[in-house]
This record gives structure tokens, sequence and C-alpha cells, in this order.
């Protein structure tokens, strides 16, 4: 008798421990057991442009749920509901693979984005449709279409490993920016997961709601981007393949950045076909890439001012230093050729940039080294990652005997003559151009941006002060520039088309022509080459870069053509036409006569 | 048949009336708040409703109380006659169980016999008793302190032990092999020739984890570490201690247990159904369902240590071990200190076959009671 009050006692002590000791650990256990948290989906935040012009927004999606439960006949439903809603064996079958993975009261998507005209129909069927459902979820539509693809990116169904990483992403209707602003922005835009508390039974059936709390929607962002002009500068650009960046180069913000051919990032909301897919990516105009940033080319003779400046920052050159060019230079048995047959004769800086000099510059290029070259490029933006708020973005490169000698190669001499007119091995992106050039005009360290506001909010970096000015002389700076403008504006400058038709408004610039395959001693000396007849994928690319107005910048406008040949020819015109439509766009217009001073922004430093 | 008129005209001394008068209400009205606490949970089990569990175990409890009370008013005599019989049918259904026997959830066995479930292994604990008894209320101490005369009983326990195992089911083998050693104890077998016989028990316990099913093991290792598998093997012991923690001091309230209303508990209105009582009615309404089944234990050792002849005591004493047994094991299951075993918590549970077996032997127990001055065949006095 001892031994059973005993036995049932030392229960009876250890249920205390349980019950009593313990028993808040185990509540707690239990409330988590019964109560499932469940997210709801916020609603992504709307993308606009900096006049609020809708560039990403959301729009309901109807759709068709199948309720398994609801209908003792699942099969005959879904064939019910095909004579209704065609489905096709795609269809068919996801719905029956997810019919064998769900609870019977979990809905399965019969059909998304249905039209009014469908959901009439399914609502006027319901009494043969039981378990039909019609739910409203939202898809994201981008208005301006392929115009902005490339900025705005675009959104698609999230995968395994983004599902992974957070719970929320496996809400039906959750998307993940794949691309642009989507991509980058991705958390701002996502907002927070509002969630309810269900109590919920041990096989996960709902008894009731206990808890609500509803989430915040994504944060509306305002771009820097003006959807009017950027229009403008794609109806410029016509059917060329080429990339096109305007700058307020005051503060870093980017007004247009185009990239042709485009893609409509409406396709990927719902899955892109195959042969879709494919088109694009044997596409040898490269559709899918944001050329502006992710394009890389050798920036050919725009790159000659940050030579220049390089060598007036390290106190190696002045101005008024003079070069020879007799049509080419020898350096170490090899002959560097002016793109001049003749030669310019004697030029101090300013006509070296007017005319172009490949000689001036091989010269200079040579007397400076690659070391302050590229330092110098560094801090105008050139071959260095810039803060735009884009992913895939390459950084490009401006070689150093460093880096040649990293990867094992001994850095010749001549590696440092052409990296003088930015060939070789140099390569920048079309707003790294941009950038430089913005940098150039203002002196300030401005970073180009695409994100002007969060809920109508603007941050600091609007302003211009917000930028350090750069730690390059002034009087350079003016140099650099007045050798830009003459480059325009003079006579026998190589870009006279840029010039501006606007009265009272001048225009600095800088023509390219960048290389993309050696031309050959015999071509040359042949006396017949003409890189207008070389097959498409075998001309220079064209480049220009410039701002405007000349006496207080305001815009930096870079263009690369694809094989556009001849910067002079292709790329400045476009770049005037397109510097014209910023001006004329711009709110402040600030025409003024052309004074013969610098502009203002140097004045202070 | 001679048996059958013999069982007929049965104990003259004593009037139908004066016997009923005999049996202690008070034990029955222990009994009867006993099933009333399962009614109580086995209503709440449903979701506040008297189908399908409360309603038809409240008919069963009406029929076991029947039954109970007719075994009562049988005598001892008969009851000795009956022993071998009944357990040379209980052991013959527990071999015809191991080959024509319905396997349920884990590898509780049982036959249907004129459609009623019978769970053989239950009727033999029962015919273990009375056989035990009877065998020992003839034996005279000299003959005790026999071996030869320990070597029939000491079978007697191994055989529907070595059934049981075989069905598998090790819960119910240690209980019979447990209600064994009690009665041989009491007895009055040395101390020492227990031990003795308690020495292959190790190894019989190796053979029978051979012989174990995968679900078994999966069961020991379990309990041995419960967070290993939550949602596996490890579920049923995960949740029941947190419904019996949940519950606290003063529990969730009547119908109010989340545990058990939202489904988590596993088979909460059979083995688990305590866990029901203590989350609701939480440690208090625990302790009080554990010291009514103390009471019924203890009373019925004390009507064991009450009655003057060996029989009665041995009855008695074996069907309060086979009782506190029962209960040991089931609490001890569902606080998880043991593994878990496939044994309902007697009267409380709901099942047919328990309750009446259950109800059997509280006839039993109260038959002695009924007789308990009546001296017969004993071979000498205590």
């Amino acid at each position: 008798m001892a031994l059973q009050t005993g036995a049932l006692g030392l229960l009876a002590r250890k249920l205390y421990g349980l019950q009593v000791e313990n028993g808040d650990k185990y509540a707690r256990m239990a409330a988590s057991n019964r109560v499932s948290k469940r997210y709801l989906a916020p609603p992504r935040g709307h993308i606009v442009d900096r006049y609020n012009v809708a560039l990403a927004s959301n729009k309901e999606n109807w759709r068709a749920l199948l309720l398994p439960e609801e209908t003792t006949d699942v099969n005959g439903t879904i064939e019910r509901f095909s004579t209704i809603i065609p489905l096709d064996e795609h269809d068919r079958a996801r719905i029956l693979r997810e019919m064998r993975h769900k609870r019977r009261f979990v809905p399965v998507m019969l059909r998304d984005f249905l039209s009014w005209d469908e959901m009439a129909r399914i609502e006027l069927n319901a009494p043969s449709l039981p378990g039909v459902l019609i739910d409203v979820g939202t898809r994201r539509v981008y208005p301006e279409g392929e115009s902005l693809a490339h900025i705005i990116g675009y959104v698609a169904p999230p995968n395994e490993r983004d599902v992974a990483r957070s719970a929320l992403l496996a809400l039906p209707g959750m998307r993940v920016g794949r691309a642009g602003i989507e991509q980058s922005q991705d958390t701002t835009l996502c907002g927070t997961a509002g969630s309810v508390e269900m109590e919920v039974n041990s096989v996960g059936r709902v008894i009731s709601e206990l808890n609500r709390a509803e989430g915040t929607s994504g944060t509306k962002i305002g771009l820097t981007i003006d959807s009017v002009l950027q229009h403008a500068v794609l109806g410029r650009i016509g059917d060329q393949t080429a990339s096109a960046v305007v700058m307020n180069c005051r503060n870093g913000e980017v007004l247009a950045m185009a990239s042709t051919p485009s893609f409509d990032p409406s396709l990927f909301d719902s899955g892109v076909s195959h042969t879709q897919w494919l088109e694009w990516i044997n596409n040898e105009r490269t559709p899918l890439i944001n050329k502006a940033v992710a394009g890389v080319y050798p920036p050919g003779s725009t790159f000659k001012p940050a030579v220049a400046m390089a060598g007036l920052k390290a106190g190696l050159i002045s101005p008024s230093d003079r070069v020879f060019c007799p049509g080419h230079l020898d350096v170490g048995g090899t002959r560097f050729h002016c793109w001049s047959r003749w030669g310019h004769g004697s030029l101090d800086l300013h006509q070296a940039l007017k005319f172009s000099c490949d000689v001036y510059f091989y010269e200079m290029a040579r007397r400076i080294g690659m070391d302050h070259i590229a330092e110098t490029a560094h801090s105008f933006g050139l071959g260095t990652p810039l803060d735009i708020e884009l992913p895939h973005t390459r950084t490009g490169l401006i070689p150093t005997p460093t880096w040649r000698q990293a990867h094992h190669h001994h850095w010749n001499g001549g590696d440092t003559i052409v990296s003088g007119i930015g060939q070789g091995f140099v390569q920048v992106t079309p707003l790294q151009l941009a950038t430089y050039t913005s940098r150039l005009a203002t002196g300030r360290a401005v970073q180009p941006h695409l994100v002007r506001s969060l809920n109508d909010e603007t941050g600091p970096q609007a302003t211009a002060e917000h930028w350090p000015e750069l730690d390059m002389p002034a009087a350079g700076l003016a140099a650099l520039r007045s050798g830009m403008f003459a480059v325009v504006n003079e006579p026998h400058g190589t870009a006279p088309k840029a010039k501006l038709t606007i009265p009272g408004v001048m225009m600095a610039g800088k023509t390219g022509s960048a290389q993309v395959r050696r031309v050959s001693r015999a071509l040359r000396e042949s006396g017949h080459f003409n890189s207008a007849n070389l097959p498409w994928e075998y001309r220079p690319h064209a480049l220009f870069i410039c701002f405007a107005p000349y006496d207080n910048p305001q815009y930096a406008v870079s263009v690369v053509i694809e094989h556009g040949n001849a910067g002079a020819e292709a790329a400045a015109p476009l770049a005037r036409d397109i510097m014209t439509d910023t001006l004329l766009r711009d709110p402040a217009n600030h025409i003024t006569p052309p004074p013969e001073r610098v502009a203002d922004a140097s004045d202070t430093q | 048949m001679k048996f059958h008129k013999r069982l007929l005209r049965a104990e003259p001394s004593f009037r139908l009336l004066s016997k009923l008068w005999r049996i202690s209400w008070l034990y029955v009205l222990l009994i009867c708040t006993l099933a009333a606490a399962g009614y109580i949970t086995l209503y709440s089990a449903a979701g506040g409703a008297p189908y399908p569990f409360a309603a038809p175990q409240a008919a069963r409890f009406a029929v076991g109380l029947v039954m109970m009370i007719t075994i009562a008013m049988l005598p001892p005599k008969v009851l000795i006659r009956a022993a071998w019989p009944l357990y040379i049918f209980s052991v013959a259904l527990l071999a015809a169980v191991l080959h024509m026997g319905h396997v349920g959830k884990g590898a509780e066995r049982w036959l249907i016999i004129g459609g009623v479930q019978v769970q053989p292994s239950e009727y033999a604990k029962i015919a273990l008793v009375l056989v035990l008894a009877a065998w020992f209320h003839r034996l005279n101490h000299r003959q005790m302190g026999n071996p030869l005369w320990l070597l029939p009983p000491a079978f007697i326990v191994l055989l529907p032990v070595v059934l049981v195992l075989k069905e598998p089911n090790l819960g119910t083998a240690t209980i019979i092999g447990g209600i064994g050693a009690a009665l041989f104890f009491a007895a009055g077998m040395r101390l020492w020739q227990i031990v003795l016989l308690v020495l292959p028990v190790p190894y019989l316990i190796k053979v029978a984890y051979s012989h174990l099913h995968d679900y078994q093991r999966a069961r020991i290792t379990t309990f041995l570490n419960p967070e290993s598998d939550p949602l596996g093997a490890g579920y049923n012991i995960i949740q029941s201690k947190i419904a019996l923690g949940s519950g606290g001091m003063w529990g969730q309230g009547y119908l109010k247990g989340s545990q058990g209303q939202l489904n988590f508990l596993p088979e909460k209105q059979t083995d688990f159904i305590f866990t029901m009582i203590a989350e609701e009615w939480g440690y208090a309404g625990a302790l009080t369902v554990i010291s009514l089944l103390l009471i019924i234990i203890l009373g019925g050792m004390l009507m064991a240590i009450r009655s003057r002849n060996r029989f009665g005591r041995l009855v008695a004493l074996g069907i309060s071990v086979n009782f506190f047994l029962y209960c040991l094991v089931n609490l001890s299951m569902v606080m998880g200190a043991i593994p878990v075993g496939g044994v309902p918590l007697p009267l409380v549970s709901y099942g047919g076959s328990a309750m009446l077996n259950v109800m059997m032997g509280f006839g039993l127990l109260l038959s002695t009671w009924v007789h308990r001055d009546s001296r017969f065949g004993e071979s000498e006095p205590d």
C-alpha cells in the first residue's frame, strides 16, 4: 500500500512540476501550437518620375480559385469551368499538381488575369461551378513599357532561394524585383507584411481570427527621370543601337537614360516564353542589357580631357605647353598615328582638344604616366563604381601597370600611349561618361542617382552643395571647358554639328570614335581606308559628351552609338538634339548670353 | 452439464438481499464518481457533445455496473471452480488472437466475438488472478516453502506473459507479470525466491526487445529524447506534455483546453484522456482524479486485508494491483515518464472492452468483500 501511495505520489509530484512549476513554458508552447501567424501581402510601392507620372504601379488581377472541399466532383467542376474559360494542358497539369500537394481547404488557382467578360461568364455559371470563387490580387504594370524598361526593371515570381530568404515571399502574388530599380530598391518597394493571427487546429484549419495587423505598403519611389524627356531622347535615337544619358550636372540627377533596343517588362510578371527569351538572348543588339550602365566601350577621344587634367593636377604639364604633331609619333620602334594623316603642327592644350589631336595626347600620356591618368580618371568617375541605384552595372577599367602585371603581362610604353586617346584597355560606361562630364563641368564630385524622393520626401542629394568639390585645379578645369567649348563653337572644331540652335545658349563637348578592332598597317597604307565601309559590327563606336549652358553648366549628356562610325558625324548631332530637348524642358530655363568666362562652380574654387 | 448445475445451486448460506446489503456501496459510489469524471471529459473531447464518446460510454458503464453487482453476488467456491476453465479459455483466446486477431493502431490485438470486440489479454489478467488465488489458497505453509509447488504457478504466469509478448504488447505483458509477482509475494513466497524468479528478467527483456516492432523501438528512443523528432514519433509525448503544462494550477476551463479542443492531442479520448483533464481542470483537477484513483486502489487493498480467507485476500489484492498498474502505466505514459504504451486509464478512457473488463474486476473485488467472513477449503489458518 505504501508502495502504491508512494508511486502515485511521485507521479503527482512530477505532474506538479509539469503543470505548476513549468506551466508558463508549456502554456506558451500551447499558444504557439494553436496560433498560426499568417502574413498579408503588402501592396508593392509605386514608382513615379520627377513630375509624378506613374512608371510602375499595381493593377488588380482577378483570378478564379477552386476550393476543392466545397465541391463533391472536383474533376467535373474543372471540366465545366474549362468549357467557360478554356484551360490548356499546361494549366490542367499545374492544377492537378497543386491539388495533390495542398490540403482540401486551401484554394487552388485555376486561371489568373481574368477579363471582365470572363468574370461575368463565371459569375453567370456559378451554380454549376461549386467551389469556384473569384479573388483579387495585384499585378505589376508599367505604363511606360519599353521606354523605361532598363531603369525600372521588372518583377517576377520569387524562386525557391528567395522564399528561403524571406517567408513573406511565399505569399501568393508576391513578386521580387529582378532588374533595375525594382531589384535595387526591392526592400523599400516591398513594404512590411501585415499579419493575421489565427487559431488553427492540428491539421491547420482556421478556427477563428485572433489578431490582425495591417502591413505598410511599399514606399513610393520618385525617380529623377523625366519620362517626357526620356521619350524625346528615345525618339531622337530612333533605330540606332545606342545609349544616352542626360544628367543634371549640379546634383547628379539622371533625367533620362536610354538604351536601345529595349524590351517589354510586363512580359516577366507572368513568365516569359522560351522563344521570346531566346530571341532576346541571341539578339546581337542585346535588348536586355542596359547599355548605359552595363555596356563598356573604349571612350576614345572623349578621354582626352581626363588625360590632360591628370597632367595639370600633377603639375607635369601646363595648358600652354606645345607639342608638334607631324601626323604620327614614333615610340620604341612603333609608329602611333594621328587621325589626321598630315598632322596638326604645333599645338597647345586648347588647340589639341579643339582638333582632338592624337599625337599631342600620346605625348602627354607618355609624360604624365599611367598611374596619374588612372587616379584622375577614377576621380572623374571613369572606370570606377558609381552609386547609381541599378543592379548589374559594370565598372569598366582604367588600366595601370599594376593591373596588367596582376594578370601576368608586361606593361609596355605603348599601352600608356594608346590609353592617352582612350583606346587600348580603357573601358567605360555611358553613365560614367556623363558623370565625368558633369564633374568636369561643375568641379563637384556628383554621383549619378535615380532615386529622387521616397514617399514624396526629397533628400539632400538634390542640392549641389551636398556634393564635395573635386581636388582639381580650377584653372585647369576652366582650360578643359574652354577647349571643349572650342570643339563645338570655334571654327575648325571637330564637332561643329553639335552647335546649339537655341539663341544665346552655348554648349561645350568632346567627340570620340572608338575603334573596335585594330586598323592594320596594310589597310592604312593602302590609302583607301574608310571605316564607314566596314561591316556594321566592325565600325568604330561613335561617342559624344557635352554640357550646357557653357557659362553656367546645368546639364551633361553622354551619347554612345554602337558602331556609329564617327563621333562627330553620328553622335554629336544626336547629343545636340538631346541637349536641346533637355534645355527646352527645363522649367527654370537658364538661358543667358554666352560670356567669355568660365562657369560659376569653378569660380568659387 | 454438471458444472452448470453446480453453478446454479451455488452458495446457500446468504440470501440475495442480505448479500446486496453487504456490498460496499461507498466503494460503488467511488467507482461511479470516477466514471462520471470520465463522462464529463469525454463530453469535452467530443467538442461539447454527448456523441460520439460520452453517451455510448455511459451506456456501457450501466451494463458494466449490472455485471459488477452480479459478479459480486457469486460466492468464492463458484469463483474457484470457474477459475481454471476461465484461465484455459483466455489462454486459448490469446493463442487464437495471435493467429487471427485484428491488428489495430500499434499492435493491440482483439477478436470480434458476436460483434463485440474482445481483448483476450484483459480477460487473461482476471483469469490469472483467479487461478493463482485458487492455487495458493490450497497450499499450506510447508508447501509454500517447497519450490516444486511454486513451479506450476510460475508457469501459469509465464504462459500468458509470453503469449502477450508475442502479440507484441509490452505494456500488458509487464502488467501481467507484475500481478503475478504481487500475488506470489502476498501468498508468502520468500523474497529470495522472488529474486530467483526475477533473475532471468534482463534476458527476457533482451529477447523481447529483439521481438519488438520498429514502432515500439521508436517509442523507446523517442521516450529517451522526445524532442528529437517533434512531428514524428515524439509528437505524442510533446503534445501531451504541452497539454499538461498549459493547464497550470487551475486549468484553461472546461471545454476550453486548446490542445484537446483543437485536436493537437493524439488519442485524447482514449489513452491520453488524462491530459485533457489536466489541461481543462489544471493541477487541481488532475490531483483530484489521482486522489480518487488512489482511494479506489487503497480501498481494494483494505478489502484484501479485511478478508478472512486466503482466496479472497489474494483476489482482492490481484485486482487492486491490476488497477494500480493500469493507472501507473497510463499516468507515467502521459507524463512522459515511460514510453507510450497503449494502456488506457481505467473507467475514464473511452473503450468498451476495457471498461467491461475493469467492471468485472471490481465485481470480483466486491465479491471478496461480500464473502469476507466465509472460510472454506483452506489448508490451515493463517
